[in-house]
């Protein structure tokens, strides 16, 4: 390695503190070139002047910790919203004018579902409202090309169609299934947004992974903050207006929390630094505690066996807890130092994900014995359909965190394995959405 | 020798102003500065000298500017402020004012030791 190199990657390892900014980094790589040169000049060669300048200027800790004493404003201004003058200008603007679509598309559901007959075709539509606008923000902020941005307008258009035109029965449960998984299938044209496109990019996939799961704390956080505000407008209100506190939330409360979703989508790439140090940290708690609770779920079942109270809605919870499962092992991986040696939290992971499957199988086991005897419903089929995807993707991680514990492969494989099963979910989700309502006549 | 770590920190900012009352000056020039006038008895890690700097800078006792160096390099300069020449002047009376206390001692034990 050349000297230049040598000095990258040190400048890049002072930098990572947030209190060093790159201004002071330009100081001190001076300096580190001077006495360098002064070295070179006193007969050593280039790594030996390196390692030596290197060790003078003293260890990155100690040194970013000073910076960081001196400068401790910096660490806090990091959340501030701070914009530079280099930073452009297009994705603040792009979130202000699709936060007020969204608002403005999201009142006037609201305002057709006030009706005291609300069509069934409105509630299925919600989804539609709320991710579409989320979807135009992308195409804006990625400068989709028109031919791009017409087949995604495609897309949500026969979606739109498909779910308003469906010939559902009153009290359908296809239609509640609809209106539960159209979400889903939105938030993967939100995806091909995303990426601008390039659909085919493993990296680029797997960076809409990330922004799922960063977006996903964003909004948690937007949230908690809108409770409390509501909360508090609610109080302040009662006792000039006790009468008018609901309209105002009816009112306050949608349009907070469809502005919510484009900003928490503007804030995952404007603020990147702040919740990427986060999601980790996150999954580093709660990895260990669902692998307890996953090992002391599974031996309990299998000790206990399985009830006769096995229905729709506890397969539904085993849907969400294999989801969780998967995303604390993908974002987990995903933090994952590539140069790290295998550690206990990939032995956890494995041992969570083991356990994930072995309770699924027991549920799943029982479930088509189930359905053996009672047929299938639209409910069984989507509940069931989902299972089975999940579960075949647990399966083949969990053979692949196991030669990452044993074997040492790199932990890229189970990105890679991610990244390249996203279109077995998006299929799926769809299919339950456009074929499964006809398969089972609209019932 | 080997100069004990928390004097070596009382006596970073006198020293630095004082370097700086020569003329404006940079971080690595400022350093050889030091370790010329000490003889090398002075240890000092180099990265350290930076955070002081920017605190003298954040405090007015230094001004900052941007230049370059003979091989084209960015490179900060500072140069003091006369609050930084005040600053030094109060610092100047309390090191004389340790140093007639400490040598008075020592001189009257070296006499009576002999």
């Amino acid at each position: 390695m050349d000297l230049d190199t040598h000095v990258a990657e040190w400048r890049a390892s002072i930098l990572r503190s947030r209190a060093v900014d790159p201004a002071d980094a330009d100081e001190l790589e001076s300096h580190l070139r001077d006495r360098v040169t002064d070295l070179r000049a006193a007969g050593l060669d280039d790594d030996e002047a390196f390692l030596i300048a290197v060790k003078r200027l003293g260890q990155v800790d100690a040194l970013t910790a000073e910076y960081a004493r001196v400068h401790s404003d910096r660490l806090w201004k990091q959340l501030a919203l701070s914009r530079t003058d280099d930073e452009p200008r297009r994705p603040f603007i792009a979130m202000l004018a699709f936060a007020a679509l969204a608002v403005v598309l999201n009142q006037t559901a609201r305002l057709l579902t006030l009706s005291p007959e609300p069509d069934a075709w409105l509630l299925r539509d919600v989804g539609l409202v709320i991710f579409t606008p989320l979807v135009g923000y992308f195409a804006v902020v990625r400068r989709m090309p028109l031919r791009r941005s017409l087949v995604l307008l495609l897309i949500i258009g026969v979606l739109a169609a498909a779910v308003t035109l469906f010939p559902f029965s009153a009290d359908s449960a296809t239609s509640l299934i609809v209106a539960i998984h159209l979400p889903i299938v939105l938030w993967f044209v939100v995806g091909v947004a995303y990426v601008g496109g390039e659909v085919r990019a493993s990296g680029r996939r797997m960076d809409f992974i990330r922004f799922t799961g960063e977006w996903v704390i964003y909004l948690a956080l937007i949230v908690l903050g809108g409770g409390v505000l509501a909360g508090l407008t609610a109080l302040i209100l009662s006792p000039i207006a006790p009468d008018a506190i609901g309209e105002v939330l009816a009112w306050v409360v949608p349009s907070g929390g469809a502005a919510g979703i484009i900003v928490a989508a503007w804030l995952v790439e404007a603020k990147k630094s702040v919740i990427e140090n986060l999601a980790p940290v996150l999954t580093a708690i709660f990895t260990p505690l669902f692998a307890v609770m996953l090992v002391v779920a599974a031996v309990g079942y299998a000790i206990a066996g399985l009830g006769r109270e096995f229905d729709r809605e506890l397969l539904t919870v085993f849907d969400v807890l294999l989801i969780v499962v998967l995303g604390l092992v993908v974002y987990g991986i995903s933090a994952r130092d590539a140069a790290k040696r295998v550690g206990v939290m990939d032995v956890l992971r494995l041992v969570a994900v083991v356990a994930a499957i072995l309770l699924d199988a027991l549920v799943l086991g029982s479930m088509i014995a189930r359905v053996g005897e009672l047929g299938f419903t639209p409910n069984r089929v989507a509940a069931l359909g989902l299972n089975i995807v999940l579960i075949v993707n647990l399966f083949v991680t969990a053979v692949l965190l196991a030669r990452i514990v044993w074997a040492r492969t790199p932990a890229a494989r189970v990105e890679r394995w991610q990244t390249d099963y996203l279109p077995v979910f998006a299929g799926w989700v769809t299919a339950v959405v456009l074929v499964l309502p006809a398969v089972f006549a609209f019932r | 020798m080997n100069v004990d770590k928390d004097l070596v920190a009382a006596m970073a900012t006198p020293l630095v102003l004082a370097i700086l009352v020569e003329g404006r000056s940079y971080g690595y020039a400022i350093l050889k500065r030091v370790r010329e006038l000490s003889a090398g008895d002075l240890e000092w890690t180099d990265g350290m000298l930076y955070p002081l700097l920017h605190r003298l800078d954040r405090l007015g006792y230094v001004s900052t500017e941007w230049g370059e160096s003979d091989e084209g390099r960015r490179r900060k300069y500072y140069e003091i402020t006369e609050r930084g020449r005040e600053q030094l002047a109060d610092q100047r009376r309390q090191w004389e004012t340790a140093n007639r206390t400490l040598g008075g001692l020592w001189g009257l034990t070296a006499q009576t030791g002999a």
